[in-house]
């Protein structure tokens, strides 16, 4: 019964002001595809405690190979901070997406200020990539591009 | 991401023959080439998908021989089988290539009794003493009756229907050397999918293009997709996998990209079983070569 909230979390806009950023998962053409655990940050450009946007994952895969089994593998995002957290997380945690454009709300409670977004992806039996870009709150815009796991990341202010 | 590998995963374990989305059957020997004939070679073996991490199911070890240089049977000692990971060793007591690994072959398919669904072989659910991988706790995706099983093809009854038989076969090996390379372990049987060196696979350098030659029935297997895996992907952000063909005289050329341990795998399927009651063919060849540095 976990599923469904956090589903759910995952897909309500926060209020429009807090802008939101766009994640493209590329669609690849091989010959065993799995959708790949996908993690979004923020850090503050001054320093400080980097912030966990979302994390995407096998969180209800159970037994004696859970979804969380792979997390390490998002290895820049775990050596940050995800290894600390508590999952799944409300409005953080969601499942694995498949190939598309992904809209992710910024939090609304993310204080204004200059941060750096990072996203990060890993395939199993396949590469791991990390993009990162500046981030000003309020959000105005910005735009980065993976080469080979994540394709385009945008910054919108709605 | 991973619901197709777990349900896979018992399968992976007794089939010869990998399927494109199972995991991956490997063996790692501590080395490929060794001076003088007083060095062992551990091997480890396993089964798991990122090369050569040992993080899902550890490879049985009971099928696993040891063909010496001269193509005798060699022995493999201080066998242990860990919770992802087997482990054993090889005294290179004779010089030469020595050929470690499975090969195997078997039946599996189905047929229908008065309208009830038998099968033969494949997956009988989890093998004893493997862990867990029915991950998804009792009745996972068993929506359907479980169908009843018979051992061997001797089992099924005359008035058996719709008889859909596959032959699988298979081997997964590895070749170490004591001393100068020789050639003996590598003479084809001319059965199912097999693969003669023209460069011998333990002299290996990255940036020099090696060939082997892929046969099925002792004939060339033209035109097959060879894919090539580099271990180590944790410390680099690709997996560096690629596919290469063979030619036409089933001469498949490779370039190493990156020095190391590196995995090889061939799949072939046709309908030219040797068993007459079968009517389809499944055929894999996986070697893990060492690729050295120049």
């Amino acid at each position: 019964m976990r599923k469904t909230p956090l589903l759910i979390a995952g897909m309500i806009a926060a209020p429009a002001s807090a802008g939101s950023i766009s994640i493209t998962i590329p669609r690849l053409n091989v010959a065993e595809y799995h959708r790949p655990y996908v993690a979004g940050w923020v850090e503050p450009v001054g320093g400080g405690a980097a912030r966990t946007l979302f994390v995407w994952y096998d969180f209800d895969m159970r037994g004696a190979e859970p979804g969380t089994k792979w997390l390490s593998d998002l290895r820049t995002w775990w050596r940050k901070g995800g290894r600390s957290m508590r999952l799944p997380a409300d409005g953080v945690t969601g499942a694995t997406r498949a190939p598309g454009t992904h809209r992710v709300a910024l939090p609304a409670d993310l204080r204004p200020g200059q941060y750096t977004l990072y996203v990060e992806a890993a395939r199993e039996t396949g590469g791991r990539e990390i993009v990162s870009m500046p981030l000003t709150i309020p959000a105005a815009g910005g735009s980065a591009t993976g080469r080979s796991e994540l394709g385009a990341i945008t910054i919108s202010a709605r | 991401m991973r619901l197709t590998t777990r349900l896979l995963a018992a399968a992976a374990l007794v089939a010869a023959v990998t399927p494109a989305s199972a995991h991956r059957q490997w063996m790692v020997p501590s080395g490929t080439i060794f001076a003088g004939t007083q060095a062992w070679v551990s091997v480890d073996a396993a089964v798991s998908n990122d090369l050569f991490y040992p993080d899902h199911f550890p490879m049985q070890l009971n099928n696993v021989t040891v063909w010496k240089p001269d193509g005798t049977p060699g022995e493999i000692q201080n066998a242990s089988t860990g919770r992802y990971r087997s482990v054993f060793d090889v005294e290179l007591n004779v010089p030469g290539t020595w050929k470690i690994g499975t090969v195997q072959s078997g039946l599996s398919g189905s047929f229908k009794v008065n309208g009830e669904d038998w099968r033969l072989g494949g997956r009988r659910g989890p093998p004893p003493g493997a862990g867990a991988p029915g991950a998804g706790g009792p009745g996972d995706g068993a929506a359907a009756p479980a169908p009843r099983f018979v051992n061997s093809v001797d089992e099924i009854p005359a008035n058996a229907t719709d008889v859909q038989l596959t032959e699988s076969s298979g081997q997964n090996v590895i070749f170490v050397t004591a001393g100068e390379p020789t050639d003996t372990v590598f003479q084809p049987t001319g059965k199912g999918l097999e693969m003669v060196p023209v460069t011998h696979p333990d002299e290996l350098v990255q940036g020099e293009t090696a060939q082997f030659k892929f046969l099925v029935d002792g004939q060339p297997a033209a035109d097959l997709p060879i894919t090539i895996v580099p271990g180590g992907k944790r410390y680099r952000d690709a997996e560096g996998a690629f596919e290469v063909r063979t030619d036409a005289n089933g001469v498949a050329s490779i370039d190493w990209p990156l020095a190391g341990m590196t995995w090889i795998n061939a799949s072939l399927s046709d309908d030219k079983p040797s068993n007459p009651r079968a009517t389809a063919r499944r055929m894999s060849y996986t070697a893990t070569v060492e690729v050295m540095a120049p």
